[in-house]
């Protein structure tokens, strides 16, 4: 039976990383994103290493028009479809801090923009009765902080999206994997001070996998993430609210 | 593009570097890297000097750009972005019946690493080198222009071992080999001295040939070792097994002399009197070491030198020559091998040539710089030369006897990269870009 997936932000390091890894499985892969040469790249690079199927698909979280074209491609695929949303960006604080207008980009391509698209995809995934929808959020959702709680709001955003769309869709026998990576060695944190314990993306993307297969709701990549998070999670807040960590 | 300050080094962690590290994760960013702010590229840094260092200055980490583009199975051609590495392409390819024609000792070397050392393998006296299976590169040159270099163009020849010095390759097309099967038959001799081990050599007709040598053997059994010779087949071996890594810095002793004598002692004979012949699987035979990862830190903190020549064969007395160096000074560790070369090469400053070639680790020392040096002087009078890819203690004035192509290679590499805005530690160490 063929599975495809549907990765969102296909270019990023983690994404590239799944979509190698279900490709070696003989999977196919529609890799949605902006960069169209380098997905094209990557679509011959998942058919070497035996994707059954592999397409890039334009998808701008800003640009609401791009989606139904792939809302259309998604409803022509035969046999099961999962969908991974990878989508985000993290300008720095300071930034937003001096232009407040992006606000709006920073919220749109972490949650609204991705949570648009799913809630067009979910009646296509119901319809079949099956697949998984894998969201990546991140340990930022989890409590805002100084250094980067306009993301972090996005993501939390994203997060409380997510648990929705997962009550929804279990009633059609779909699932929905929520997944919050720690820090990672991606192009996001390269060269940024004060990074610790950073994990390969291919390393997410096994956990990843393995979510799936075991029909996880919530995971932490690596899994320690889960305790470092329950322990920032339990500061009061008046004490929080004078760290800056 | 963000910059990473980092302290860095090569495989034998006795030089470093601190420098700045960008790391493109895909080729629109590498593109607009080399318009804006040009450096020179690096790979997996698996050359155990300085080539892949630059102190103080900017270096391009391409191991992300790393994709499989194409692959033309009826000519046998295969692109890809040059970070990719050579065991990952024998992963994804080797079951399916193709590898590249050239693979070096280590599957973690990337394509542009191989180009820029143009590396050789164990089949090098049948096969040649491995930029003579580069059928076309492109290559971005410091001012920022992208352009297919041909072989046989003089642009081709200064890139081919060239040292990044001609610019940053982002991807390159790779003639690749039809095999039966991904399993090897590989058949393993006892040389039990260096006249035997010669002997095997020059009658050796295998495709992939490669002698282990024991360096703290002396007297009648100086240069002895055992001859593998390989051949590609069809059948099934058992898959592979997890890597182990080396968790921490190894303690001084972990290689002393007495340890590695006795390692090599077992290791010897492991092989039976009368040979045998086994089966494994092709990242075994080619690529022994990478099973374990991060080896390397068995030398412990103060790293380890790699020493290698090639020696025309006319001057084989000289390899035994220096067994016998290596030998009394107790410094050698296990990995030792001696190779019989072919003449194929691609580039002014390929290392290739017909003749022997031996490789020793030795622990970072003082009296190791010191055997170095005079193996070196010894690698110079005998008309060999020494290899970039291993080299840390080479001084500038033997280079140019060594590569006797120098000239025309400073004159092609100036006009692409008139401000020297390439250069890396090595080049700077052995004055390569102009005379000392
Ligand atoms: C265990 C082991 C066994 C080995 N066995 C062999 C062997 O059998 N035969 C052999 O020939 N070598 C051998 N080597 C050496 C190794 O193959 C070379 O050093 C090779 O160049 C390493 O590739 P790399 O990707 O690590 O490149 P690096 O060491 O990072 O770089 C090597 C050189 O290539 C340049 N370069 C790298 N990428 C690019 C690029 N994209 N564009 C332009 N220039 C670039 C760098 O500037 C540098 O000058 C061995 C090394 C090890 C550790
Ligand atoms: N790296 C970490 O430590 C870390 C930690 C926790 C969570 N995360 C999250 O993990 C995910 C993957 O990130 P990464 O680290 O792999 O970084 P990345 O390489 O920068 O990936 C971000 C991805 O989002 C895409 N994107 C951004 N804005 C978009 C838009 N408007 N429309 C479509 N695509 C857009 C980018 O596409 P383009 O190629 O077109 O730019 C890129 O593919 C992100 O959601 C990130 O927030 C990362």
């Amino acid at each position: 039976m063929t599975e495809t997936w549907i990765l969102l932000g296909a270019t990023s390091s983690m994404a590239r990383a799944l979509a190698r890894a279900v490709a070696e499985r003989g999977d196919s892969v529609i890799l949605a994103g902006r960069d169209m040469a380098e997905l094209e790249a990557m679509a011959n690079d998942a058919r070497l290493r035996g994707a059954k199927l592999a397409e890039a698909a334009l998808f701008d979280a800003r640009d609401p028009g791009t989606f139904g074209p792939l809302i259309a491609r998604a409803e022509a695929l035969e046999g099961t479809i999962n969908a991974a949303v990878f989508v985000g960006s993290m300008p720095e604080q300071a930034q937003i801090d001096s232009d407040p207008s992006l606000v709006d980009g920073t919220v749109t391509d972490s949650f609204t923009g991705p949570a648009r698209l799913l809630t067009m995809l979910a009646p296509v995934m119901e319809a079949r009765g099956k697949g998984t929808v894998v969201g990546v959020g991140s340990v930022a959702g989890d409590r805002g902080r100084l250094g980067n709680y306009v993301y972090g709001a996005a993501k939390a955003g994203f997060a409380t999206y997510l648990s929705g769309l997962r009550n929804r869709l279990t009633r059609s026998g779909c699932h929905v994997v929520t997944v919050k990576p720690g820090f990672v060695d991606t192009a996001m944190t390269w060269g940024i001070e004060g990074m610790f314990l950073v994990a390969p993306p291919e390393k997410v993307a096994a956990d990843i996998l393995k979510a799936v297969r075991k029909k996880k709701n919530v995971i932490y990549t690596p899994f320690f993430w889960r305790y470092i998070m329950l322990i920032i999670r339990s500061v009061p807040e008046p004490i929080f609210k004078k760290l800056s960590i | 593009m963000r910059w990473k300050t980092a302290e860095y080094h090569g495989w034998g962690r006795a030089l470093r570097a601190e420098g700045q590290l960008a790391r493109p994760e895909r080729r629109a960013a590498l593109d607009a890297l080399m318009r804006e702010e040009p450096a020179p590229a690096i790979g997996m840094r698996r050359s155990y000097g300085d080539a892949c260092l630059n102190t103080g200055g900017r270096a391009v980490d391409m191991t992300r750009l790393d994709k499989l583009l194409a692959f033309d199975a009826e000519q046998g051609l295969l692109t890809v972005e040059a970070g990719v590495t050579l065991g990952e392409i024998v992963d994804t390819l080797g079951p399916k019946g193709w590898i590249p024609m050239v693979l070096p000792g280590t599957g973690f070397a990337t394509v542009g690493g191989a180009i820029g050392n143009d590396v050789h393998g164990k089949n090098h006296h049948h096969d040649g080198s491995f930029c003579q299976h580069v059928t076309e590169l492109t290559l971005i040159a410091p001012d920022g222009t992208a352009q297919t270099v041909k072989p046989d163009t003089p642009l081709f020849r200064a890139t081919a071992g060239g040292l990044g010095q001609t610019g940053v390759i982002a991807s390159a097309q790779l003639r690749m080999r039809r095999i039966k099967g991904d399993v090897m038959t590989v058949t393993e001799r006892r040389a039990p001295d260096f006249d035997a081990f010669r002997a095997l050599l020059d009658e050796s007709h295998a495709s992939y040939t490669v002698g282990w040598i024991d360096t703290t053997a002396t007297g009648a059994r100086l240069g002895r070792g055992i001859l593998e010779e390989g051949e590609t087949i069809a059948g099934l071996v058992p898959p592979k097994k997890p890597s182990k890594t080396v968790p921490l810095d190894a303690p001084g002793f972990a290689l002393s002399s007495p340890v590695v004598r006795m390692f090599n002692r077992a290791y010897y004979a492991r092989v039976p009197k009368r040979g045998r012949t086994v089966v494994k699987p092709l990242d075994n035979f080619f690529f022994p070491l990478d099973k374990i990862h991060d080896w390397n830190r068995l030398y412990g903190k103060r790293g380890f030198h790699q020493f290698q020549c090639v020696v025309p064969l006319t001057a084989v007395e000289v390899i035994r020559d220096m067994l016998g160096r290596v030998a009394v000074s107790g410094l050698a560790s296990p990995l030792a091998v001696l190779k019989r070369t072919g003449p194929g090469r691609a580039g002014h400053l390929s290392f290739p040539m017909e003749g022997y070639t031996l490789a020793c680790d030795l622990r970072a020392r003082p009296d190791a710089v010191k055997l170095i040096q005079r193996l070196e002087a010894q690698t110079a009078d005998a008309g060999g030369r020494i290899y970039f890819a291993k080299d840390a203690l080479c001084s500038a004035d033997r280079i140019p006897q060594m590569y006797p192509e120098l000239e025309e290679w400073r004159a092609e590499v100036a006009k692409i990269d008139p401000d020297g805005v390439l250069k890396t530690d090595l080049v700077r160490r052995l004055s390569l870009r102009s005379a000392a």
